[in-house]
Formats: C-alpha cells, sequence, structure tokens
C-alpha cells in the first residue's frame, strides 16, 4: 500500500507538480493502471492563451496606433519607453498566471512539460507581447511534435530577438541563432563543426519579424547561394536546415537524454536506455508524447534508484507546497520575490541554456531559506531577502515596492481532514508517506519535541510544516 | 550533562561548543585556522558596467574631450596619476594608495568578442567562459571545488544571495549579508536538532546527502562566522552605507583570521545612459568613504599587506557620450588592483586608444581571465589552468 502510494507520488511529482491535497483520495481510488491515462486526458485541452499584454502595448505593436507610426513601422524612443514599462507590469501578471495555472490546472502534465521547454527553449525578452507569443508555442506544443515546436519557436519574436537573427544578414551574417540552435535546441555539443554553424547562419539570413510579432522573411537579407553543412549542400534557407537537423537521430538522442534527466535521473544515465528512448523517439516522428509514454511505462521508472533523488527546482517546490496546503496570498507578487531570491524567476532565465537544475540549485541560503517558507507562510512572516538587481532586470520582476509579506489564508481543512483518522503516536510517519518520496522515517523524538499537540489539529499542522522544513522535503 | 543545548548555543565559545557538537558538525568544525600568512581576495564587482573613462581619466587625450563635451572630466580636477592619467576627483582613497604605492590600474581589459548586454557578459565574467561558451559553474566556485571542498566559508559574498561567481560544482560559498541574520535565520533549535539526529556519511553522493551535508556546513560555518565576526569588531568609523557595512563585515573577518580566502561584494548600480555624472559621482562617493577606512583599519592591523581588492564591472561605456549625459553600453574597461602586497604598481599598461576602435568601443588588450589567473596563481596559490579550463598567462602585478 504505501509502495503504491509513493508510485503514485511519484508520477504526480516527475509528471506534475506533486499530489494536490483537495482531490488526493480520488487518485488513491485509482487502480494504478488508470493513472498515466488519465494524467494524459487531464492534459488533452488546448490551453488558453495567457493574453496579459495591455491594450496600450498592442496598439502599439499591433498597428492600432496612429496612422502615420503603421506606415512607418517604428517606435520612437518615448513609444519605446511605454513599452518597456508596460511590459514590466505585464510580464509579472504573465508569471504569476502561468503559476496559478501551475498550481491549480487539471492538465498537470502539459504544464510541467511546458516548464521543461520553457529551460530548453531559453529566451529573455523585454517585450510582453512576443513573451506570451512564445509561452503559448511551448504550451500547446508541450505535448506535440517536437519538430513543429522547434520551428515555431525558432519563427517567434521572442527568440530570433533574443538571438539576434534579424541582425543576420546576408552581408553581416550573425551566427548566434544558428549556433545555439545546433548547440543547445538540437544536436548539442560536439556533434558539429564550426563551419555547420556559419554555413547554417547564412541559411537564416533574413528571418525577422515584425511588429506584432508574426514572422517575416526578408528576400533582400537573405543568402540565396548554396551552403554546405552536415554533409549536405544546396541553397538552403532556414526551414531546410531545421529539417536537416530533424534528420539527425542525434537531435532525439539528445533530447531524449535531457528529458529523461528532468523526468527520471540526473545523474545515473545508461547510455543503452537512452538510445533506447531516442530511436523510438525519432521513428515516431517525433512525437513527444510517445518518449513521455515510453519513460513512464518502462520498467525502470518506478525503480528505487529514481524515486526520490530529484532536487525540485524553486518553482516545483513552491507550487508543490502550495498543491498540500491550499493557501490564499494577500499578495502573489511575493511569489517574484522568491523566485528572485531562489534564482528561478520564470521568464528569465540565467543564460540561453536555461536553468542548470538539480545541486545547483542548493547553496547555503537557498537551502535555508527554501527549509525557512513553510514557517513563514504560517507566521505571516517577512521574506527579508534582499535580492540582487541587475541592469537588465528592471525587466519587471524587480518591483520598487517589492511584496515581500508571505502572508496568506491557509485552508487547513483538507490536511486536516485527511489526517484525522491517523493515531497521534503514528502522525509523523503517516504524513511523511504523503510529503516525503525519500522512504525515510523521520526522527520521532524531534518531530515531538518541536510539535505543538495541545489538540489534535495543532499536532497535524505543527507536524505538517515540520516535516516541510526539512532536506527530505527538497526532493521528489 | 546538564546543560542544555540552547544554553551553550547562545553564550558558548566554538571551543566548548565543540565539546557537545555532535560528530557531524565535529567534522566540519574541524577546520584548519588559515595561517596568519594566509592571502585573501576581496572583489568588488561593479554592476551596471561602470563607465572606465570616467574612472581613469586620459586627460592628455583630445579625443577623450572631443567625444564627451558635456561628461568629460576636466584635467585640472583629477587626482594625478603621473602626466597621462588622472582618477576621478571623488576617488581621494584612491589616489592615497596610489601614492603609497599600494595601488595598479589595468587598461583595456575585456575578452574576445565582446557582449553588450548585462546579463551575458557578467555570466561570462563570473563564469569565466569564452563569450561563445556557456558554462554553470563560477570561477571562484571551481577554486573552492579545487582547494576547499566542505569549506563554504573560504568565499564569502556579503549579499542576501550566492552570486554564480561562487558556485561550484561540488562547493559552494556562502551569501550572507550580516553575520548575526545568518546565525539567528539558520540557528533555529530545530534545524540544529534536525541536522543533528542524521548521520551522514561525508562519501555518500546521493542528493539527500548533499542537502544534509550542505545544512551541516551551513550551520557550522554560520557559527564559525558570527564568533569570528565578534571576535575582532571593526574599530575604524565606517560610513553608513550599504558598501560600508559590508566591508566593515569583512574587515572584522579578515581581523580575526578567519578561514576565508574570497570575499565578494557588489555596488552598483553604474548603468549610467542618464545623467551619468551625478549617478556615478554619488556611487564614487560610497566606494571612497568605504574604502578609505577599510584601507585605514587593515593598515593599523597590519593586515593590509594580504589583501588583494580588485574592482571589475561586466563592461565598460561607450568612448563617446549620448544625447541624454550619458553613455552607453561598451566593452573593454579598466579594472583596479589595490592592496600592500601588489608587486607592480600605478598604470600596469597604456591607456586604452581611442584612436583605434571596434564600432564606438574599446578594443581589449588583457583577457580578463588573464588577470584571473594571476590572483589564483600567485595570490591564492590555486592551479589556475584547471580552474579556468584553459592556460592564460599570469601577469606580473603578484
Amino acid at each position: 500500500m504505501e509502495k503504491k502510494m509513493q508510485k503514485l507520488k511519484h508520477l504526480s511529482w516527475r509528471l506534475g507538480f506533486g499530489p494536490r491535497t483537495k482531490s488526493w483520495d480520488k487518485w488513491t481510488a485509482l487502480p494504478e493502471a488508470n493513472w498515466w491515462p488519465k494524467m494524459k486526458d487531464d492534459a488533452a485541452v488546448k490551453p488558453e492563451y495567457f493574453d496579459v499584454a495591455d491594450s496600450a502595448v498592442k496598439g502599439l505593436l499591433m498597428g492600432l496606433g496612429e496612422l502615420g507610426k503603421m506606415e512607418r513601422r517604428e517606435l520612437d524612443q518615448a513609444d519605446k519607453k511605454r513599452l518597456r514599462e508596460q511590459s514590466r507590469d505585464d510580464l509579472r501578471n504573465l508569471n504569476l498566471l502561468w503559476l496559478e495555472e501551475m498550481t491549480h490546472s487539471k492538465a498537470q502534465l502539459r504544464e510541467k512539460i511546458a516548464l521543461f521547454w520553457h529551460g530548453h527553449f531559453a529566451s529573455r525578452n523585454i517585450n510582453i507581447l512576443y513573451q506570451q507569443q512564445l509561452l503559448q508555442v511551448i504550451r500547446e506544443n508541450a505535448l506535440g511534435n517536437f519538430g513543429d515546436m522547434l520551428r515555431a519557436v525558432s519563427k517567434s519574436a521572442a527568440m530570433i530577438a533574443f538571438l539576434n537573427n534579424q541582425q543576420n544578414k546576408k552581408q553581416h551574417p550573425n551566427e548566434n541563432f544558428a549556433r545555439e540552435v545546433m548547440e543547445l535546441f538540437t544536436m548539442g555539443r560536439g556533434n558539429y563543426k564550426e563551419t555547420d554553424i556559419k554555413e547554417a547562419a547564412r541559411a537564416f539570413t533574413g528571418w525577422s519579424f515584425k511588429l506584432n510579432g508574426d514572422f517575416v522573411f526578408r528576400p533582400f537579407d537573405h543568402d540565396k547561394e548554396s551552403k554546405t553543412l552536415l554533409g549536405k549542400s544546396g541553397a538552403f534557407d532556414g526551414d531546410d536546415v531545421l529539417d536537416i537537423l530533424l534528420e539527425k537521430r542525434q537531435t532525439a538522442t539528445y533530447i531524449a537524454q535531457k528529458m529523461y534527466r528532468f523526468l527520471v535521473n540526473d545523474t545515473l544515465i545508461p547510455e543503452e536506455r537512452i538510445k533506447w528512448l531516442g530511436d523510438r523517439f525519432y521513428d515516431s516522428g517525433y512525437q513527444i508524447m510517445r518518449l513521455l509514454d515510453d519513460i513512464v511505462r518502462s520498467e525502470w521508472f518506478y525503480a528505487p534508484e529514481n524515486m526520490g533523488n530529484r532536487i525540485k527546482s524553486p518553482v516545483e517546490h513552491w507550487i508543490g507546497i502550495r498543491r498540500v496546503l491550499p493557501l490564499e496570498l494577500e499578495d502573489p507578487e511575493v511569489q517574484l520575490k522568491l523566485q528572485r531570491a531562489l534564482d528561478h524567476i520564470l521568464f528569465y532565465p540565467p543564460n540561453v541554456a536555461g536553468w542548470p537544475g538539480g545541486k545547483a540549485w542548493i547553496d547555503s541560503s537557498s537551502l535555508m531559506l527554501r527549509m525557512r517558507i513553510p514557517q513563514l507562510i504560517v507566521d505571516r512572516g517577512d521574506l527579508d531577502v534582499q535580492t540582487k538587481d541587475d541592469d537588465d532586470q528592471q525587466m519587471g520582476m524587480q518591483n520598487k515596492n517589492q511584496a515581500r509579506l508571505l502572508a496568506a489564508d491557509i485552508d487547513w481543512q483538507p490536511v486536516l481532514k485527511q489526517f484525522s483518522a491517523v493515531r497521534s503516536n503514528e502522525l509523523s510517519k503517516s504524513m511523511s508517506e504523503y510529503l516525503w518520496q525519500t522512504g525515510t522515517t523521520p526522527p520521532a523524538a524531534i518531530l515531538e519535541k518541536y510539535t505543538d499537540n495541545s489538540s489534535p489539529e495543532d499536532l497535524i499542522k505543527t507536524t505538517m510544516i515540520r516535516l516541510m522544513a526539512t532536506p527530505e522535503y527538497q526532493l521528489c | 550533562m546538564l546543560i542544555k543545548r540552547r544554553d551553550f548555543l547562545k553564550t558558548g565559545s566554538l571551543a566548548t561548543a565543540s565539546l557537545f557538537m555532535p560528530q557531524f558538525l565535529k567534522a566540519v568544525e574541524g577546520r584548519q585556522v588559515l595561517a596568519p600568512k594566509g592571502k585573501v581576495l576581496v572583489m568588488l564587482q561593479l554592476n551596471g558596467g561602470n563607465d572606465g573613462l570616467n574612472t581613469v581619466i586620459p586627460v592628455r587625450n583630445d579625443i577623450y574631450y572631443k567625444e564627451r563635451r558635456r561628461i568629460a572630466v576636466p584635467r585640472e580636477t583629477t587626482l594625478s596619476l603621473g602626466t597621462e592619467a588622472g582618477l576621478h576627483p571623488t576617488l581621494t582613497a584612491l589616489k592615497e594608495a596610489y601614492d603609497a604605492g599600494e595601488m595598479a590600474v589595468l587598461n583595456s581589459v575585456g575578452y574576445p568578442n565582446p557582449d553588450r548586454s548585462h546579463f551575458r557578459s557578467m555570466d561570462i565574467w563570473q563564469s569565466a567562459s569564452a563569450a561563445s561558451e556557456y558554462w554553470q559553474t563560477g570561477w571562484i566556485g571551481r577554486y573552492l571545488d579545487a582547494q576547499c571542498a566542505g569549506r563554504p566559508s573560504a568565499a564569502l559574498e556579503i549579499d542576501d544571495t550566492l552570486s554564480l561567481a561562487l558556485k561550484g560544482a561540488q562547493s559552494k560559498g556562502m551569501a550572507l549579508k550580516d553575520p548575526k541574520r545568518l546565525y539567528e535565520s539558520a540557528h533555529s533549535k530545530y534545524f540544529v536538532d534536525y541536522a543533528a539526529a542524521h548521520a551522514t556519511d561525508p562519501h555518500d553522493t546521493a542528493p539527500v546527502a548533499y542537502l544534509y551535508k550542505t545544512m551541516a556546513e551551513t550551520l557550522s560555518s554560520a557559527d564559525y562566522i558570527y564568533q569570528q565576526s565578534r571576535l575582532k569588531p571593526a574599530s575604524t568609523t565606517y560610513p553608513a552605507t550599504g558598501l560600508g557595512k559590508q566591508l566593515k563585515t569583512i574587515a572584522s573577518l579578515i581581523l580575526a583570521d578567519t578561514d576565508t580566502s574570497v570575499y565578494y561584494v557588489s555596488l552598483g548600480s553604474f548603468d549610467t545612459h542618464i545623467n551619468q555624472e551625478g549617478q556615478q559621482k554619488r556611487l564614487f562617493q560610497e566606494m571612497n568613504d568605504a574604502l578609505a577606512a577599510f584601507i585605514k583599519e587593515l593598515k593599523a592591523n597590519g593586515k593590509w599587506q594580504d589583501v588583494l581588492l580588485t574592482t571589475f564591472s561586466e563592461f565598460g561605456r561607450r568612448v563617446a557620450q549620448n544625447a541624454s549625459g550619458g553613455t552607453d553600453h561598451g566593452t573593454a574597461n579598466n579594472m583596479i588592483l589595490m592592496g600592500g602586497g601588489l608587486r607592480e604598481k600605478g598604470l600596469l599598461n597604456p591607456l586604452p586608444d581611442l584612436s583605434d576602435l571596434e564600432s564606438g568601443d574599446l578594443k581589449y588588450k588583457v583577457d580578463f581571465r588573464q588577470v584571473y589567473a594571476t590572483l589564483l596563481d600567485r595570490w591564492l596559490q590555486a592551479d589556475a589552468g584547471q580552474i579556468l579550463g584553459g592556460t592564460f598567462e599570469p601577469m606580473q602585478f603578484l
């Protein structure tokens, strides 16, 4: 029984954001064979478009502004300033809206895998319209076809701007996009030569975007001559290069490996397993769901060495808390501060390689803060952390009057209900089986010393907070 | 044994505390107090891209005055560094160090294919990667990996969160704004008891063991650093500014012979696109006054010989001023080195050639990784080649 529960939690943590107390009994009542199909069913709806861009931004970018500007299709300094400032506010809302979706959506699978792609196709961009467009591409394709997503991302304004492809012109090729598409998005380092990058950059010349974010091909900037890359020659354009990259089995292997590290184990990575996954992914024509199916249905997905050993990212950790312990934040913007303090700000990856993950999440200060969060919520505590300013970061997540009070209304009812029948001397063990994935038992004497047993309810509440304030709770 | 743990934690010195220390903490406690001759590096990061041309001013250069009609610093107001160069008038402490032969300027430091984005260029400076590569560890972090495993207090950032520069693959430095606050927040009795109840195997590399190790090291280092910070409280008066407080903390830890080799601290923002003069002056005033107190204190206590302070910024700024009385993002920049142990003083290399620019920006002459290699090799006695992942010729200033 415990074993079954650990497996269900494993699935809900790795392919979602962990158990949701309010609906946990529905899941535990299901036979094991139905879990994964239900997760897929729950995610089989088209995601709602997060449209947070202010109408003023859209006016500026989508040509609803003054006629004169539309014709010039250029923004003057004042417009740019307005755009930056409004984008900043809107980007905060996009961030918060996505967190709500991760917390409450039934489509846990989609949002979790979208978070993976958000790190894979890492892009920073001040422009809210381009950011929300890219997020939509990622959320719509998260479980679809990798090739489609690669093409759509490569043609998004957010990525073209971030990797400077609008400056990639026949006369002055800019290799940034060509390099990253090979190194980070498809094959990985060591599978191509510098000349392949140079040639690919020539093929991508002329790829640009309109003010409203639509892709545009500028024939006058495009190098029409023949290119030779990865053993092929022809008058390739950008689409041809993406096709060539997708034809390489290495692309499927690279993606399979990265997904395996995200979902299964980021240190023990058996080569033959990755090859098997990669080959089947490739043969499916890059169907992401096939890759996920192969991983989840494998005999090793629930192997002991793959359970309870993954360090949650700060966003997973935080959303996990909110799902276990329903809470209404007085000022949701405090979540931005939390992301900053723990170095995991959505839409603000450290660089184009995305977030490194694993042990990189943990240093002295981040670990202590993560372990203090549960108590801070109960205490309406002050998140008294001075986060670093950096000068791009006026990009939005930094707010002058930054919210920092972790004040929330906690809805304890679902938790109390779930544990009301457990005897007090078994509570910490039983609760750890719900909250932890390490399969270990909490030190009873210490829990006893630091919990409040003046009433059964207090005992449940304090035990829960204590068990979340542990190294074990950092893992899933 | 009737003494309760929380009682001695309040009052006990490290020596008595260690008697009661659980095994896991003892392992960490077995630290070697840094030999008195141990060298200390202080990295002062100037966030936002400090305008190096208005820091060390080329006072005989017509191009400089022509390109910066509004914001150039007049020669007669600068603090002379010889015939060709002068310091920004606010930087009197630096001038004093220069006169004492304890300050050096390295001009035109940068890297090939410079990136003008703040975050990317800072990423490059902190990781010490090439512009074409993305590294996920920092250069000081890799120094910790190589030399100071299990001793997070070997590199301290005086701030609330830890920069990439101090993150290694296995070891990481520690961030603390204030030793007392770190001690109080880390030292909840629950955490201490909880960590003590867990037996760790130092050779276990599983994530849970890593978390327990980090927790134990944090608790133990928080104790240690707090005790150290109270041993020899700073005696000089420091300005009540952010940097003033940070350098005061660093000084008190240095005076107590704390086993820290690298301190990391930042000041900003130097991103002066608009009305540069006032902004830069204000920041320089803060920097100057804090440094003046810091140097005075270290000298009075015979420590200045063992301390090297280095400034850097993610990039310099465009040679020409912009239309808003400011400057835009540039490339190569100067670094300032200060300390009693410098082997070379003054201008270490020629001032930037303003007639030989690349798209309006300075060309780099010294790769910043050569500077890091020098600091690692000659100051911290570390294997620079291994840490930087390549051979960078060390320089002669140390």
